[in-house]
């Protein structure tokens, strides 16, 4: 099933592509380093989102032309990026302050895990090597609504969306939309909720590549998203 | 009062062997590279530093580190693009790591700067990282006790100083420094420019002169992705 599913799933910019389109006009959005960082591309026109970062900016832009970067004005990942008008600046603090005050609309992060309880992992394969963490923990119990976005499964083929996380947590309970590159699932009452699928793709097909199972609650549209 | 400082090898001159040094910035912005690369020429060793990262390439921090002066590294994310100086001492052993979740970790340093010992957080409850921390429940939520940290010196990084250390910053390298400012038995911070006293309205002061002991001026100070990317090595 595999070479099937590589020839119909979403690629991460479509990914990113459909979790901007749940952002609604003046919310405040913490997008996570690497790929979910994609998603600001994606935002529809007419909405005003403002995006925040962890080191201290509040309303920044995308990069500057190669060449054009001023050290000082980075990202979480360490990338260039421009100002906003309106955007402001602020030391650690406050940008926590931010996030674990409950203060952002939004987070959308990147997953090794994610149960059907809630729980996520992302920081750490448990296997040795330099353990790494940055702002993920504080994040996913701050912002109001934590989303993720991420393959189906890993490049092995097994399941990402998982009973019970086996990876060394992130934390408890906390993600509520997961957006991966054959699904859209809510995480309600312990369960996974199945509300978009790629139409290329049974329930029972992908049902197989989910290792909890998936309720479906009312429509269950298909996932549609444009060619990028 | 006058708390400027002739020169970097002066302002860390003090600074020996075991001591706690928090250390600005995130990545490379707000990062004190001119006082740091002093501190490697004084030459204390067996140091605890405290800051965001691990430092990137051969200068800065990584460099520090790749002179074998850090025996404790307390941070939230020891990696960068170039992080093979703290990887390799980190993989066989040399340098011990004290991981805190980036948000835990500022608040950690601002309530050592505030006079709070511990304070309680959501962030990490139920992870590895917060093994062995009292927990708590309030209002139906659990959540981790944290405590303060403090530092013997914190190195900072600011734009304009005026001689009673009164400090401003420049765009996202504020980040740590006002609250590593506060945090240290002793704080030096590095300024691009010294204006007199009076020169820096009120309004626009970041860093009150009360949380600093001494400021010298690095006029155009380096930033570390500019050097990483010529390929520098310090010393």
């Amino acid at each position: 099933m595999s070479a099937q599913i590589d020839a119909i799933k979403l690629s991460n910019a479509q990914i990113a592509w459909r979790a901007a389109q749940d952002i609604k006009d003046g919310a405040y959005v913490n997008l996570g380093i690497g790929f979910p960082e994609m998603i600001a591309k994606f935002q529809p026109e007419g909405r005003h989102v403002i995006y925040h970062t962890e080191n201290g900016v509040l309303g920044f832009g995308e990069a500057p032309p190669e060449g054009e970067e001023d050290w000082d004005l980075i990202n979480a990942g360490k990338k260039a990026i421009t100002l906003k008008p309106g955007a402001a600046f602020f030391h650690h603090a406050d940008s926590f302050a931010m996030v674990r005050g409950g203060h952002l609309d939004l987070a959308v992060l990147g997953a090794y895990q994610v149960a059907e309880n809630g729980d996520l992992a992302n920081w750490s394969t448990g296997k040795g090597g330099v353990p790494a963490v940055g702002g993920a923990m504080d994040l996913v119990h701050g912002a109001k609504r934590v989303a993720v976005v991420t393959d189906h499964v890993t490049r092995k083929g097994e399941a990402k969306l998982v009973q019970r996380c086996t990876l060394p947590l992130t934390g408890l309970a906390c993600v509520t939309r997961v957006y991966t590159s054959l699904a859209v699932v809510d995480i309600e009452g312990g369960h996974f909720v199945l509300r978009e699928k790629l139409a290329q793709i049974s329930f029972d097909d992908l049902q197989a590549l989910t290792g909890a199972e998936l309720k479906v609650a009312g429509d269950l549209a298909d996932l549609t998203v444009p060619e990028l | 009062m006058d708390k400027i400082i002739a020169s970097p090898a002066d302002a860390v001159a003090d600074i020996g062997d075991g001591a706690t040094v928090m250390i600005g910035g995130f990545g490379g912005s707000g990062a004190p590279i001119e006082l740091i690369h002093a501190l490697i020429d004084v030459g204390p060793k067996n140091l605890t530093v405290i800051n965001n990262n691990a430092g990137n390439g051969h200068v800065g921090l990584a460099a520090l580190i790749e002179q074998g002066r850090v025996a404790k590294l307390i941070c939230s994310f020891p990696r960068s693009a170039d992080p093979k100086v703290f990887t390799e001492l980190y993989l066989a052993g040399k340098i011990e790591l004290e991981l805190v979740p980036q948000g835990t970790l500022a608040e950690r340093i601002r309530a050592g700067g505030a006079g709070i010992p511990a304070f309680y957080t959501p962030t990490g409850y139920g992870t590895e990282l917060a093994e062995g921390k009292p927990v708590a429940e309030f209002d139906g939520r659990s959540y981790v006790q944290e405590r303060w940290l403090k530092a013997d010196f914190a190195l900072i990084k600011a734009e304009l100083g005026d001689p009673l250390g009164n400090l401003t910053y420049r765009m996202a390298a504020r980040n740590f420094n006002p609250l590593m400012a506060m945090a240290a038995a002793r704080t030096i911070a590095q300024v691009s420019r010294i204006v007199p006293t009076g020169d820096i309205d009120p309004e626009h002061v970041v860093t009150p002169g009360i949380f600093v002991d001494g400021i010298v001026e690095v006029s155009d100070p380096r930033q570390e992705e500019v050097l990483n990317r010529e390929g520098a090595v310090y010393p």
